[in-house]
């Protein structure tokens, strides 16, 4: 512990009822599990619906200082202020719509990915909903702030509750007390009201698990906490879980899977970079990527199943075919990022950067773990399959 | 059973003792998912790292808590290593090792003093 003062969420005093060990993590000290342990939290979350406390995190609104009263106009000018600094079409979001991007330093390296949406509400156009990671979001806010000058504000939100509801019952516990919830595809987002009260809420999440992402403001969270965990079907879940299960969903933690020295082509995120703006060439290191794209790549991010052995975590080394015969002479071809044990698969998990030409479902490789070689098998992402709901097109 | 400052047990019978973590390191811990033990004829020297034990979020070292060679492995870790959780102070052993020095395990903690010293934390 440092002397460092750790912030605390509007959740803190339901955590310590609740019994959850902390941690410090983004600067907060949040809850890291429940007495009911990582494992279990974990499985609750894919068999029901884990309740998460991600006040952590930085929920922002930007918004266009003029608008001009036409809603795809508004819309035009305030996506023209992100744009320069992500890789993704903002301009293309629809009403309603959330988009995972990526943040870019002038080479194209990662420096955070967020979620940025477009308001549903035609009088809200020419304004953007921006979720930012914890670690990273006052560098992030003073980026975008400089980046829109005096044309938008930049209107923080942290200071309210970011809550998490993930699990193929997430929308059942959210149905009655957030009235038009279960009507959201993933990755969209609406102002709903709870208790008369209004609140942002998309479906999102960070488990691969159908969900929703909840900000309320400070002065509701322990009621919206209280009640959402008053359903059968809701257990609380801490950041440890959280972490096993984005681990198993194949998505990247930032600041281990991806940082401001890694593309999103070598991140594996390839699908977060615009057609339209990698052909105009126009966002950060965007000749980079197309090279990348193109095959110019030294190395990318892969899912690894160890096969015996211990976890392989943050930092073991990962050795090339017949490593584990041949012994430990050879150089380490790249190294885990992220991991630890699966508790839906029973088995380790990682996921690490490897050469392109290892990096193929089912090259099999090896991983250092307390100076022994351990089989490990490159398979795809993610490990444990998603369950998003999508809603059917309307025709 | 004697017991030390970093959470092991000890039980000597005749010059064998039987080690493993207490119910309050195997709580602390959470989940036990892998157990790393070291081989048969192993010599080990007190306040050497011996084992590993692995819980979903990290890694812990587990150090000798006395010195001798160890003479067995506890097989059941391998398959199921919560058996650590579920029973620590028992079927969750760790290791027997051949105590060098009796001496050694008299002079760690009694069941009284580890939970006096539990209290203090």
């Amino acid at each position: 512990m440092t002397g460092e003062t750790l912030k605390t969420t509007p959740l803190a005093s339901s955590h310590a009822a609740l019994g959850a060990k902390t941690t410090a993590f983004g600067g907060y000290d949040m809850p890291v599990q429940y007495p009911a342990g990582i494992l279990k939290e974990h499985l609750w979350t894919r068999a029901h619906a884990g309740l998460f406390d991600v006040s952590h995190m930085g929920p922002a609104f930007l918004k266009l200082s003029q608008t001009s009263g036409d809603p795809d106009t508004d819309h035009r000018a305030v996506a023209a202020l992100i744009e320069p600094l992500v890789c993704g079409d903002i301009r293309g979001l629809k009403p309603g719509q959330l988009r995972y991007t990526l943040l870019l330093n002038a080479v194209g390296g990662i420096v955070d990915d967020l979620m940025v949406g477009r308001p549903a509400e035609p009088e809200r156009q020419g304004e953007l909903y921006v979720v930012v990671n914890a670690g990273t979001k006052d560098n992030d806010f003073a980026i975008i702030s400089d980046a829109i000058g005096s044309a938008a504000g930049l209107q923080r939100a942290d200071d309210g509750a970011l809550v998490a509801v993930q699990g193929p019952e997430a929308a059942a516990v959210v149905a009655e007390l957030i009235p038009g919830a279960t009507d959201l595809g993933f990755m969209t987002f609406a102002s709903l009201s709870f208790d008369g009260e209004t609140l942002t809420v998309s479906r999102s999440g960070y488990t691969g698990e159908d969900g929703f992402e909840i900000l309320c403001p400070a002065r509701l969270a322990e009621r919206l906490w209280t009640r959402l965990l008053a359903d059968p079907r809701a257990a609380p879940v801490g950041l440890g879980a959280r972490d096993s299960l984005r681990l198993e969903a194949g998505l990247p933690l930032y600041g281990h899977d991806a940082d401001d020295t890694t593309s999103p082509v070598e991140a594996g995120l390839a699908f977060a970079i615009s057609k339209r703006r990698l052909k105009a060439l126009d966002f950060p290191g965007a000749a980079r990527m197309a090279g990348e794209l193109h095959g110019d790549l030294t190395r990318v991010r892969v899912g690894l199943k160890v096969l015996e052995g211990a976890p392989a975590r943050e930092g073991a080394p990962i050795l090339g075919p017949d490593s584990g015969t041949l012994g430990l002479e050879d150089q380490p071809i790249g190294k885990v990022t992220s991991g630890g044990f699966s508790p839906s698969l029973s088995a380790p998990i990682a996921m690490g950067y490897v050469p392109p030409a290892l990096a193929e479902p089912g090259a099999e490789l090896a991983v250092q773990v307390r100076g022994r070689a351990q089989r490990a098998q490159v398979v795809e992402l993610p490990f444990v399959p998603h369950r998003y709901f999508r809603k059917p097109k309307e025709a | 059973m004697r017991f030390t400052k970093d959470h092991e047990w000890v039980d000597l019978v005749g010059d064998t003792a039987t080690i493993g973590i207490t119910a309050y390191a195997a709580e602390q811990l959470g989940d036990v998912v892998f157990v790393e033990l070291p081989e048969a004829g192993k010599t080990v020297h007190a306040g050497d790292q011996m084992a590993v034990v692995e819980s979903v979020k990290a890694a812990s070292d587990v150090f000798a808590p006395i010195s001798g060679e160890v003479t067995a492995a506890n097989p059941e870790l391998g398959d199921t290593p919560q058996t650590v959780n579920d029973q620590p102070e028992g079927a969750g052993w760790f290791v027997k090792v051949r105590v060098a020095d009796p001496e050694e395990v008299a002079a760690l903690m009694d069941r009284a003093a580890y939970e006096a010293y539990l209290a203090t934390l």
